[in-house]
């Protein structure tokens, strides 16, 4: 997938890939070839996944973030990430936006977590401008005190992924297969899952987001649209994608030691 | 005195041994882009530098002080070299673990694996990102710092000592000639965080 991107006058080149229905796996596991092998800059946006899904980042241990008796029976996939953060659960409902890029492409931020953190808060300032009292909150993008989008990273020697997972609707009852996590930020004031969130369709459109955010990409970045389909790595590519699914014997595994 | 005051703090910070040396010698400083640096005008080795940390979106700084060390080599992508004897140790800088944050975990290779230079060896976990650790040299893995399990926040409190991450027999000791020294380093940093 390592293509030379040609150098051009004016901004960067960003590929936008627009995709619905994804499943959360396979594309996690497209984001991490393209963070790895690609020389090119990315925007993915999977409107909505199949089904749902519990994500958890590197460290995740579900023993201490999942209710694993209930995950098992209700048979919810389990899958740790090769970013770093929190613990989602993810579905239909979730609209996923990442950006991976170049370094030296967004040459005013430095490659760490926090000004990556805050490049992509003056991004999306500017897609929920004028319709929601917007803001970085504790790495969290939140309406007034409460979260509606999570973000990972994962930074290389000189590209870095910034992905975020939108809760343009969920389930309340999918929230109870989590556990409140021992990481939290202050702001949540050991809220419960459905009053430390809220949902994005009480402020605009799936569409309107979309593109109001693709838009928003445009002020940084020189943007063309990319088919899904080119991105896929083909079969015969040597890179092994980090991200993965928890057997039923780690989740059991983990289930007796939570015990 | 005030420098030996500092020093003496910013050696304990860091938890570094009595054994580990800090030169200091009069400074110059200069502001630039809003940072406070600063550097030896004429020591043959720096060993630290302050600069200017926004605390919050009220634009208060706090000063804190980076330190560098005599003896180690550098890498540009900001880890760091001991090389004694027939091992070298290896770790991330403190101006690395600044800029990432509470490290909460840590991913490292097996013993018995290669390291190849400028390539990932294992990641850290901080601030919700993952970010690639990098082999400064090439070589065989002797010894991995289990203590980063259970404790990865030795990595922030005590980056060139009780934080390091991996032991390595170099498969090619001419390597480390083509590392940067502690002053070269240091200039280093100050010139990347100068231009942001």
């Amino acid at each position: 997938m390592a293509t030379r991107q040609v150098a051009r006058a004016g901004p960067p080149l960003m590929n936008i890939v627009k995709m619905k229905g994804v499943p959360i796996l396979q594309q996690l596991e497209v984001e991490e070839c393209l963070l790895r092998t690609s020389s090119e800059n990315w925007c993915i946006i999977n409107d909505g996944t199949d089904k749902p899904n519990i994500v958890m980042g590197i460290s995740g241990k579900p023993a201490e973030l999942v209710e694993i008796r209930p995950v098992l029976e209700d048979k919810i996939p389990v899958i740790r990430r090769f970013t770093g953060g929190g613990t989602v659960i993810v579905d239909h409902g979730t609209i996923f936006v990442s950006f991976i890029c170049n370094k030296d492409d967004v040459a005013d931020v430095q490659p760490y977590p926090r000004p990556i953190m805050s490049w992509s808060s003056l991004l999306y300032s500017q897609v929920f401008q004028g319709i929601a009292d917007f803001r970085l909150r504790e790495n969290d993008y939140v309406f007034g005190h409460r979260k509606f989008g999570g973000n990972a990273q994962s930074i290389t020697k000189n590209r870095w992924i910034h992905h975020t997972s939108f809760l343009w609707d969920y389930e309340a009852r999918n929230m109870s297969y989590l556990k409140l996590p021992k990481r939290a930020p202050e702001y949540r004031l050991a809220r419960d899952h459905l009053d430390f969130i809220c949902p994005m369709k009480d402020y605009l459109s799936r569409s309107d987001f979309i593109t109001r955010t693709i838009d928003a990409a445009e002020s940084h970045f020189s943007v063309e649209s990319t088919e899904f389909e080119a991105v896929k790595p083909p079969s015969n590519m040597k890179f092994t994608p980090t991200s993965r699914l928890l057997t039923n014997q780690e989740l059991e595994a983990a289930g007796n030691t939570s015990i | 005195m005030a420098l030996r005051i500092w020093a003496s703090s910013t050696a304990n910070a860091l938890r570094l041994s009595s054994a580990t040396r800090l030169h200091f010698s009069p400074l110059s400083r200069c502001f630039s882009s809003g940072n406070l640096h600063s550097y030896p005008s004429n020591s043959p080795s720096l060993c630290s530098f302050l600069k200017f940390r926004r605390q919050n979106r009220n634009l208060t700084y706090a000063l804190v002080s980076i330190a560098v060390l005599d003896g180690l080599k550098y890498a540009n992508s900001h880890e760091w070299v001991k090389h004694e004897g027939s091992v070298a140790t290896i770790g991330i800088t403190d101006h690395a673990q600044d800029h990432l944050g509470e490290v909460v975990f840590v991913e490292l290779p097996d013993i018995g694996g290669s390291v190849t230079k400028a390539n990932g060896f294992g990641a850290v976990e901080s601030v919700k990102a993952t970010s690639d650790v990098n082999s400064p040299i090439s070589g065989e893995i002797v010894e991995v710092n289990t203590n980063l399990k259970e404790t990865p926040g030795l990595i922030n409190s005590s980056p060139y000592e009780a934080g390091w991450m991996i032991k390595v027999k170099p498969s090619n000791p001419s390597e480390l000639e083509a590392l940067m020294g502690p002053k070269e380093y240091t200039k280093f940093c100050e010139e990347e965080d100068g231009a942001h």
